[in-house]
């Protein structure tokens, strides 16, 4: 009997996927977190920030962009891995202004939640402190690049979902920097709040005016649960069934 | 007076002392603590110089000056263990917001420019005893070596409480989940 399932193993357990799926949607599916930040189940793999990078037959790979192969043997949780997520989260930190003492999505925020999750104390890379724009002609949205990760979230949705196309990255290297079409302001594009690209920032680089700290400090989103526990969650109770 | 109990100091850099409240916010477990420990130098005892040498130093906010970094130094001279207190140790936290700002900007807008400014020579406040204000706000691990680093604005009386106890109880410092926090 022919069957068109995937399987292959993370971490010695074995994971099915349909033809087509990226490792990271089997491993979602199968209740196996696989750390990450660009990506998005609304949105089409992009691989900006190789947080997924998983091992498969020993080299490394971004699982979100990396289709379920028959017979691949994937690492995940190891020792080495785990490192490279700290120290790329690490790095995400000093390249930005980060200040979660007061920014509004502490505690909703998901390089935040994934410092916690991979318990990051201090980064190992100096700080650089760099200079960056705000963007605040938007009557309900506002830019706050000190906080971009360059995930490219907004930049898909807006495109992909909104049909809009509001943002798009400019620059290199260091000087890279989510742009928005038109001369120079947000209040210029036909962003709306309603927009999907509005919500879909997994830091506060772009946020909804006049709702900042709306949630009790906790009741956020990864006050009390790591980030991904929902995933893992969902495979303890299948299993408990 | 003198015991054999460890001693820990304690110092402010730049910082807003709000760490420091919430080495007092452990609420009775000080009475525990003061079993486990004498406080050397700290503002929390108004002792100005260290007395010996001390198990550990809890330092709350990054070096904005010069007298922040020989205080820094100093306790690393005098503390076995090290511990970076809270964001502004940590990362500068908010006075390092002045760091892409050109420091003579800073002065020019604090001492000529400012609205509420009045300054007719235009100096600059030059007295000796005033320490001199670094080009930068530095956290304390880019300074001299920490050895242990507590996150929050403050951090929770709970974690510095576990790090403090699992400290000076030899064990090794294992934060839950819960008590890892940056805001």
């Amino acid at each position: 009997m022919m069957s068109d399932r995937i399987t292959f193993t993370i971490d010695g357990v074995e994971v099915q996927a349909d033809p087509g799926q990226t490792i990271l949607q089997a491993a979602d599916a199968a209740g196996v977190y696989i750390p990450r930040l660009c990506a998005h189940k609304e949105l089409n793999p992009f691989g900006a920030c190789r947080i997924c990078t998983v091992m498969v037959n020993g080299r490394p790979q971004a699982a979100c962009t990396t289709p379920a192969a028959n017979g691949m043997i994937i690492e995940n949780e190891t020792e080495e891995l785990t490192d490279n997520r700290r120290s790329i989260v690490e790095m995400l930190f000093v390249e930005g202004n980060h200040y979660c003492m007061y920014c509004e999505k502490s505690g909703n925020c998901e390089l935040q939640a994934m410092a916690y999750r991979l318990s990051i104390m201090v980064p190992r890379h100096p700080y650089q402190f760099p200079d960056k724009d705000i963007d605040g002609s938007h009557p309900d949205i506002m830019i706050d690049r000190n906080r971009c990760i360059l995930c490219a979230r907004c930049v898909r949705a807006s495109r992909d979902l909104d049909d809009k196309n509001v943002f798009q990255f400019v620059g290199r290297g260091k000087e890279k920097k989510v742009w928005i079409n038109s001369e120079a302001k947000l209040s210029d594009t036909d962003m709306d709040v309603t927009d999907k690209a509005t919500d879909i920032c997994p830091v506060g680089a772009i946020i909804k005016k006049r709702t900042g700290y709306e949630i009790p400090i906790g009741q956020r989103a990864y006050d009390h649960k790591p980030i991904g526990s929902d995933i893992e969650e969902a495979k303890a109770t299948a299993e408990s069934n | 007076m003198s015991t054999d109990k460890p001693k820990v100091a304690t110092a402010s850099l730049a910082g807003c002392f709000g760490c420091h409240m919430s080495i007092l916010d452990i609420d009775d477990r000080i009475l525990q603590l003061i079993d486990l420990v004498d406080f050397d130098k700290s503002p929390v005892d108004d002792i100005k110089e260290f007395t010996g040498r001390c198990a550990v130093g809890l330092i709350e906010g990054g070096c904005c000056n010069e007298e922040n970094v020989r205080v820094l130094q100093d306790f690393r001279k005098h503390c076995d263990v090290l511990i970076s207190l809270g964001e502004c140790a940590i990362c500068g936290g908010i006075p390092a917001m002045r760091n892409n700002v050109p420091l003579k900007e800073c002065f020019d807008e604090a001492y000529r420019n400012g609205p509420s400014v009045h300054n007719p020579s235009g100096e600059y406040p030059s007295d000796p005893e005033i320490p001199l204000l670094l080009n930068k706000v530095y956290p304390c691990h880019e300074v001299v070596k920490m050895d242990y680093h507590l996150q929050g604005c403050p951090p929770p009386a709970d974690t510095i409480w576990a790090a403090l106890t699992a400290l000076l109880t030899d064990k090794p410092v294992e934060l839950p989940y819960e008590l890892i926090k940056y805001d």
